[in-house]
């Protein structure tokens, strides 16, 4: 069980207010995503809930309990750290079983879940290396490995992958999404990548400067953003903003259009421009386009568009959002409609 | 140094400092190597060249030699025990924030900058002093007969002396080595449930390891040769006369160059063995 309710959880460091009193329910075997700019609280939020910082006020409870006051190793909850935090001088194995021996665990039950560790993330063969010795994906794998052999309430992730090249970090991802759904634990996961936090979250928390902006579903947040905080930080690349006559048009302060949900035409169109940089990925080609007509908030429009299309620097273009693709926004900030 | 030319530039430029460096190491060297096959005594008018290995003979048959080894290594392994242990302690202590941390942190390291000499000249008769040291009064203070340390434990008293001047250099090297431990690897050991006293023993001091032994090499190379401590306080009176202290008193007391030269000799090797045996240990902690 992990079902985990944080009531009114406020933190200062000193002076400085981290995180105002928050409210935020993670169910049980959901798998959570804090996301967020850098600074905004993210990691405190999750050293809040694992003990290791004590809150300013509030209550944090665990399936029920007040938890707000007890040590970090009487919560059940495990952590993976981004810097792995594996102890260099203990074996693999040790260091997996360095949880189980704290809370003497018999020997026979430690040999079990240490061989189960192993098998579900393919460490059977490094056991008997030092952590020095491992690379970094391995690495990862025996601190997520420490973490599942203690059979926590939950799992806390602290950016685990940030360390990790991009094809390994999308191995790794699968591996612990797949994790997830063989266990079925609760796992809250700090990251500030997009595409982990969209790919595996049942639940994404967007936060900024500790307020939480949104919580919702992946699909939720992109379809639907309350506000244009989480409209230009959730999708990639990001949502293009326009105002003015734009956005006046649409009974709004602001309108945004994703890069996707923008039709291209050398013919006519809503917005006529001049391409700037085209990114060509392949599959995809992100065009950054200088508006002649448009009202924009940035520089450029960005828009996606299939990779076959060939248009180059210096073509001149013309965008029209596409039908009920139109996101709008009211003079403070929040969605209308 | 990447190219042949400039490596040989190197050594050519390095000559000079070597040479100096050996002359300055085997002359003295050779010089008692050679006045320990000899019967030389000055006084008596003595220069006899090539008596053997006689004055050897002399020296480990003599009942101080045994004695001596034995209180060296008693004292050298007394005062690594106490500034090693005590070391550990005041960086754990010194990690901790505290209020005026630089300042507490210069007091700590200040016994290192007092000359020996000195140091046991002022535990010796500021503290230690039977009638008027601060031990003494305090003894009386709480109505006990005052000790005469230098006396009646002697031993203890000098390792004790020593041990204050050698602790700051302990905590120093181990202080840096407990702060060069990632913080995130402690609380991921209190998030499995270890114990403050468990974190210590299975993380903490395994990280420590390295700095121990360098603690412990560096001391016992300059412990070996404890001289002015000795001197000052129970010139080798009472059990104190350390392998050092034999040769001093075979020289100077005796006047017996001879003899004292080969108990050099004998020391220096005894040294070597023990620094050997320190290597070992160290090279074996030091890579992994
Ligand atoms: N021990 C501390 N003392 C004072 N301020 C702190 C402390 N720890 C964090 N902060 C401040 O709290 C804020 C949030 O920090 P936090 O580490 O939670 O950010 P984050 O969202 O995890 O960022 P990142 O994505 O860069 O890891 C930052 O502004 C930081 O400066
Ligand atoms: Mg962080």
């Amino acid at each position: 069980m992990g079902r985990i309710t944080l009531d009114k959880v406020a933190k200062s460091f000193g002076e400085v207010n981290v995180i105002p009193p928050l409210d935020l329910t993670i169910e049980d075997g959901e798998f959570v995503v804090f996301v967020g700019p850098s600074g905004c609280g993210k990691s405190t939020l999750l050293r809040l809930i694992a003990g290791l910082e004590d809150v300013s006020g509030g209550q944090i409870r665990i399936d029920k309990v007040d938890a707000t006051h007890t040590p970090p190793a009487k919560r059940g909850l495990a952590m993976v750290f981004q810097s792995y935090a594996l102890y260099p001088h203990m074996s693999v194995r040790k260091n997996i079983a360095f949880p189980m021996k704290m809370a003497n665990v018999p020997q026979a039950e430690q040999d079990k879940r240490i061989d189960y560790a192993a098998k579900v993330l393919n460490l059977s063969d490094y056991l008997d290396r030092r952590p020095g010795q491992l690379s970094g994906g391995q690495r990862q794998r025996v601190a997520i490995g420490r973490a599942i052999v203690r059979e926590p309430a939950a799992f806390l992730f602290d950016e685990p992958l940030s360390n990790l090249d991009a094809a390994l970090r999308v191995n790794m991802r699968l591996e612990i999404s797949e994790l997830h759904n063989n266990l079925k634990t609760t796992m809250i996961y700090v990251t500030h990548d997009q595409v982990e936090a969209m790919t595996m979250a049942d639940k994404i928390v967007v936060l900024q400067a500790g307020v939480i902006e949104q919580v919702g579903s992946p699909l939720e947040l992109y379809q639907t953003p309350r506000n244009l905080f989480v409209a230009g930080f959730i999708g990639s690349p990001k949502m293009n903003f326009f105002k003015g006559a734009d956005a006046a048009g649409h009974d709004a302060a602001t309108i945004g259009v994703r890069p996707e949900h923008l039709t291209v035409s050398t013919t006519e169109g809503l917005w006529k421009g001049t391409v700037g940089v085209a990114e060509h990925l392949g599959s995809d080609t992100f065009l950054y386009v200088h508006p002649e007509t448009a009202d924009t908030v940035e520089d450029t429009i960005t828009v996606r568009v299939d990779g076959e299309m060939a248009l180059r620097h210096g073509d001149t273009v013309w965008l029209t959002p596409q039908d009920g693709k139109t996101h709008r926004f009211d003079g403070a900030g929040l969605r209308i409609g | 140094m990447a190219t042949q030319h400039s490596r040989a530039a190197a050594r050519l430029m390095n000559a000079p400092a070597v040479f100096v460096l050996l002359v300055w190491m085997l002359i003295p060297l050779c010089m008692t190597i050679y006045f320990s096959f000899m019967d030389y005594r000055p006084l008596r008018g003595v220069a006899d060249c090539c008596v053997g290995f006689e004055n050897y003979e002399r020296f480990v048959t003599s009942s101080s030699f045994l004695s001596s080894v034995g209180t060296t290594l008693l004292m050298v392994g007394g005062i690594l025990a106490i500034t090693v242990i005590g070391g550990v302690l005041l960086a754990l202590l010194l990690d901790q924030p505290i209020w005026g941390q630089g300042i507490v942190r210069i007091l700590v390291i200040a016994p290192f900058f007092v000359m020996p000499t000195v140091s046991a000249l002022v535990w010796k008769n500021m503290f230690m002093n039977p009638v008027n040291g601060l031990f003494a009064y305090l003894w009386k203070f709480f109505g006990a007969t005052p000790i005469d340390w230098l006396s009646e434990l002697p031993l203890f008293s000098i390792i004790w002396i020593v041990s204050w001047q050698w602790l700051p250099f302990a905590t120093l090297i181990l202080l840096t080595a407990v702060q060069s431990l990632s913080s995130e690897q402690l609380e991921a050991a209190e998030m499995d449930g270890a114990s403050a006293l468990s974190r210590f023993y299975y993380i903490i001091l395994p990280h420590l390891g390295r700095a121990i032994t360098v603690v412990i090499l560096i001391q016992t190379i300059f412990l070996l040769s404890i001289f002015a401590e000795i001197f000052v306080t129970t010139n080798g009176a009472f059990g104190t006369r350390t392998l050092t202290y034999l040769v001093y008193q075979r020289v100077l007391e005796s006047q017996n160059i001879g003899l004292g030269s080969a108990g050099g000799i004998l020391a220096v090797i005894l040294a070597n063995i023990v620094a050997i045996f320190l290597m070992r240990i160290v090279g074996k902690n030091l890579d992994n």
